[in-house]
């Protein structure tokens, strides 16, 4: 029997689901696959789309590759038209040839709406949609200096988002009252509308433009009804879609009144033979503008081409999750309670900026609908409740609450049925991951493989890990804190081992303790324990090759295999004689200077062999290193405390450089932060490091275990009115503690919120000696504060260390040929390689 | 047909550092040269430059063993690329390129394409 032709006009996320579906699907044997796209590109990640300005490339966002097309047979037609279909011959047009068809499927997507204004197809007039879009966006922002997106639903603040990203001033114009009228009420509309407009970007509402003319100020003016008007360089257009139903309408396919093509709940149009699935296609009067349903009608029309009747595509859920310009915003179900008797319940704390509505049965028993805007922590467990629902607890509004006012913690993945679904893109249910769990999945990667289950969009990643660490635990599957393959320990056990036995090499150790030559994660580990204990120079010839690179050259490697330097600079307080010594060296080595946030100056750019003559001069000017490479105290910001501000009660300067003397050098599982304020105006920012000191009337407040950067924690209050004796005391006990008990990269934060017993038990530790080990920890510091030697200055005046600082041994005046530059604001920096 | 090649003396032994790499300058470009003295050879040589970066680091990674295989991790991004064979561990798809190496006396020699003059010379 020949082969029937399958013919899928349109290479979207969605038609390109379809092919991975169909492939998949015992029916694909007998098809031969046509496929025309209309764009260049392959099908590509269209959700993402404003991640092209932020570096990505069609490649980062492709769906498939080419190969794949190949290896299935496809004939792909990229950049190729179809012009028209001939239902009677079942054939369809292209430029370029005739094609014949037994099934035709229909994934033509939609277009974006422009409105119809006078003037909206003069230059520098654009859309949103495609790669070539966005190509043309980036064009017209050359020379641009403000961007207006006509539009403030979802879409039009992706694209704010991308006018942002190329450096533009960004406006949305929005005719509705308020941002996302679909899916947000007027409450989260606005809180939404404040938080973007304190990111830059201007929002106009109740803005219906009349007509677009030439500007005087800008290339462009929006001319408003209500005679106002605004100048622009460019506009973008994203007011919403259009389904792309042109071929279907001409060939005679029934269309909805309002565009779309009509199909049934095995997604077949009007004709038989012809299928229509995505953005194009209208099933019950509605058209469906997410992926997921898509992804939907592409699984249902595959498994009709397979005969299978009884799957059937019957709607879909329309939540949706996502980040706007960094805004979280959240909206589920009947977000608008239009459910008769539907009741809300509303929590909004316009201080931190979080605004949460849950539209809940006549009855309280079900969640029909829910709105989210600042803080999406609560939609997963939220949705859940919806999709499935599962009954209401007594007080339902403690689902919302902060958890300071009673608020309930997440509903866990026990309380989930196993029909609940866990990735909509996919339509993974927890049942399926139980079940690719007991097929022999052991581990969050093989089960993401096996099931693709957060594959998608991406957001339901922390809800399927959590899913699988259960299920997992219920199998008695134990979660491995090993250290590496080398290693059945944890750090934390590892440290008892070679204090206990006083190991004091790698090689000791793994021979007695481990088996193979080590690695990149128990090297390093091992090195920072053996540091801790018995602080030698970390370039004694045993411990060099167990570093990273930074702490081995004892400098922070950039992108192109260069060094920055970060001399100390105790509590920032600097001489301009020594402020001048870092200028000169800068110079001459022409090297990038930028000041950190830690109130220090970073110098970028030096070549290794660069790095010994470099701090041989910082060395003669009196600086130290400044560990900016290490997993070792970093810096100790302070403000200028008493001794100049008129409201500082303690020398916070003063105290700052006390506690960088003390404990510089120190080797810790991870960086190390502190800074001391010098009143309570907090200036120094010391509740978001791992030890914050605030000065009071009687002494020091000590905070301890904050956390900035990717995972902020405001630190906890520890002591209170310490004297400048008792306050370092205290440090010393609990750093050491630290040293001794945390796991590998576990910063102070994370550290103690997996301690048994938490805040509390660490203060009986330290404040009460509960394990009388206080005085041995203080010992210990001692020890270490009393052996601390500049690791730099030590290298510098050894020739045989200096030789490690060789670029190529054999060729010293041979420069690296990749180190290439540019200059840019006066300073010198890498060229990027293009993208 | 094999291109010519030669032996090229790059450094001695005293250049060597035990469990690391060092990087030596070559007629076909930069070569990271690793010294495993628990290893049988214990000498290994690839390519210096980081296939993900374009950088010129991989001397200045840290070595190991994975499941027995000899490596190295690459210090910008942390792939492993095996001492052997030069294969990233992470994406088999990328390799980099492996010399042959050994020890002449005090020297190490490593094996590089002869450029078009000496092998006429040769």
């Amino acid at each position: 029997m020949s082969k029937k032709t399958l013919i899928v006009v349109g290479n979207g996320m969605v038609g390109h689901h379809f092919l991975e579906q169909f492939c998949a699907s015992p029916a694909a044997a007998d098809f031969e696959i046509i496929v025309f796209g209309e764009e260049k590109q392959l099908a590509y990640d269209r959700v993402h789309l404003s991640e092209y300005f932020g570096g990505s490339s069609h490649a980062d966002l492709a769906m498939g590759t080419l190969e794949w097309y190949t290896e299935q047979g496809i004939q792909l037609h990229l950049n190729e038209q179809v012009t028209g279909i001939n239902r009677e011959n079942r054939t369809l047009e292209t430029p370029r040839g005739s094609y014949r068809y037994d099934e035709l499927v229909l994934a033509t997507g939609s277009y974006p709406f422009v409105p119809p204004i006078k003037g909206n197809d003069r230059p520098h007039c654009l859309v949103y949609r495609t790669l070539d879009d966005l190509d043309a966006i980036r064009a017209s922002s050359e020379g641009a200096r403000t961007g207006v997106v006509v539009g403030g639903g979802l879409l039009g603040l992706e694209a704010a988002n991308a006018l942002k990203s190329l450096g533009l001033e960004a406006h949305v114009v929005e005719f509705a009252p308020r941002l996302m009228p679909v899916q947000l009420d007027a409450d989260g509309g606005a809180l939404l509308r404040h938080k973007i407009e304190e990111l830059g970007v201007q929002v106009h509402t109740e803005k219906a433009t009349t007509a677009i003319t030439e500007g005087e100020d800008a290339r462009l003016r929006m001319n408003f009804s209500d005679e106002s008007f605004l100048e622009t360089d460019l506009i973008v257009f994203s007011a919403g879609i259009r389904p792309q139903d042109a071929l279907a309408r001409a060939s005679g396919l029934e269309i909805g009144e309002r565009g779309g093509i009509v199909i049934d709940n095995h997604c077949t149009t009007s004709d038989p033979h012809v299928h229509a699935i995505g953005e194009c296609a209208l099933w019950e009067q509605k058209i469906f503008g997410l992926v997921a349903p898509g992804y939907t009608m592409a699984r249902t029309l595959s498994s009709a081409l397979n005969g299978d009747r009884d799957t059937a595509f019957t709607g879909a859920d329309m939540s949706t999750k996502l980040k706007l310009l960094g805004v979280d915003v959240g909206s589920i179900g009947d977000a608008h309670a239009q459910t008769p008797g539907a009741r809300n319940i509303r929590f909004n704390d316009e201080q931190a900026g979080h605004y949460r509505r849950m539209v809940i049965s006549e009855d309280g028993k079900t969640l029909l609908g829910a709105i989210l805007v600042g803080d999406n922590s609560h939609y997963d467990t939220l949705l859940q409740y919806a999709l499935n629902g599962i009954t209401l607890p007594e007080n339902p509004e403690t689902l919302i609450l902060p958890e300071s006012q009673g608020g309930a913690p997440a509903l866990g993945p026990d309380a989930l049925p196993e029909t609940a679904s866990i990735c909509s893109c996919h339509n993974v249910t927890k049942g399926d991951i139980c079940g690719a769990i007991d097929a022999g999945c052991s581990d969050l990667g093989s089960v993401k493989a096996e099931t693709k289950a957060s594959t998608g969009c991406g957001g339901c990643t922390a809800l399927l890990k959590n899913v699988v660490d259960s299920e997992l635990e219920k199998r008695g599957v134990e979660v491995s804190k090993d250290l590496c393959e080398h290693f059945p320990y944890s750090r934390q056990e590892l440290f008892h081992l070679v204090k206990v036995n006083g190991i004091r090499t790698f090689r000791t150790l793994i021979s007695q303790h481990g088996k193979g030559h080590g690695c990149d994660i128990c090297k390093p580990a091992v090195a920072s324990i053996l540091a801790t204990c018995w602080n030698e120079h970390i370039l004694a010839t045993d411990h060099v090759p167990l570093q990273d690179t930074n702490d081995t050259f004892m400098a922070n490697m950039q992108k192109n295999g260069t060094y920055s330097i970060v001399p100390r600079i105790p509590g920032g307080e600097i001489t301009p004689d020594k402020l001048i010594v870092l200028g000169e060296v800068a110079k001459e080595y022409d090297l990038y200077t930028k000041i950190t946030g830690g109130q220090r100056v970073d110098l970028f750019g030096a070549t290794l062999s660069q790095l010994p003559e470099i701090w041989e001069k910082l060395i003669a000017a009196g600086f130290e290193t400044g560990h900016a490479y290490g997993k070792s105290l970093r810096t100790v910001k302070s403000c200028v405390g008493n001794t100049w501000c008129r409201y500082g009660v303690q020398d916070s300067v003063g105290m700052a450089i006390r506690l960088e003397d003390r404990y510089k050098g120190l080797r810790a599982p991870h960086k190390v932060k502190m800074a001391v304020s010098g009143c309570t105006r907090e200036c120094a920012e010391a509740q978001s490091k791992d030890f914050g000191v605030i000065a009071t009337e009687n002494g020091w407040n000590l905070y301890v275990c904050g956390n900035g950067g990717m995972r902020p924690r405001h630190a906890d209050l520890f002591a209170t009115d310490l004297s400048d004796e008792e306050l370092i005391r205290t440090i010393d006990r609990v750093v050491m503690f630290y040293v001794r008990t945390a796991d590998r990269l576990q910063r102070t934060s994370v550290w103690m919120e997996n301690l048994e017993g938490g805040l509390e038990y660490l203060k009986q530790v330290v404040l009460e000696d509960s394990l009388g080990i206080g005085a041995e920890l203080e010992e210990h510091m001692e020890g270490i504060v009393g052996t601390y030697q500049c690791e730099w200055k030590t290298a510098v005046e050894d020739p045989e260390k200096r030789k490690r600082f060789r670029e190529f041994v054999n060729a010293p005046s041979q420069c690296d040929p990749v180190q290439e530059w540019t200059v840019e604001r006066g300073q010198r920096r890498p060229v990027l390689e293009s993208a | 047909m094999k291109p010519r090649t030669r032996w090229e003396a790059v450094c001695t032994v005293d250049d060597l550092v035990p469990e690391s790499g060092i990087a030596v300058w070559t007629e076909e470009g930069p070569v990271a040269v690793f010294y495993l003295p628990h290893r049988l050879p214990a000498l290994f040589a690839i390519s210096h430059t980081d296939p993900f970066s374009g950088a010129n680091v991989l001397a200045r990674g840290i070595t190991g063993d994975l499941k027995g295989e000899p490596v190295v991790a690459s210090p910008l991004y942390k792939q492993h690329f095996s001492l052997l064979t030069g294969v990233c561990l992470e994406d088999d798809t990328v390799r980099v390129k492996t010399y042959p190496v050994l020890l002449d006396g005090n020297q190490i020699r490593l094996e590089v394409r002869a450029n078009q003059r000496e092998s006429i010379a040769a």
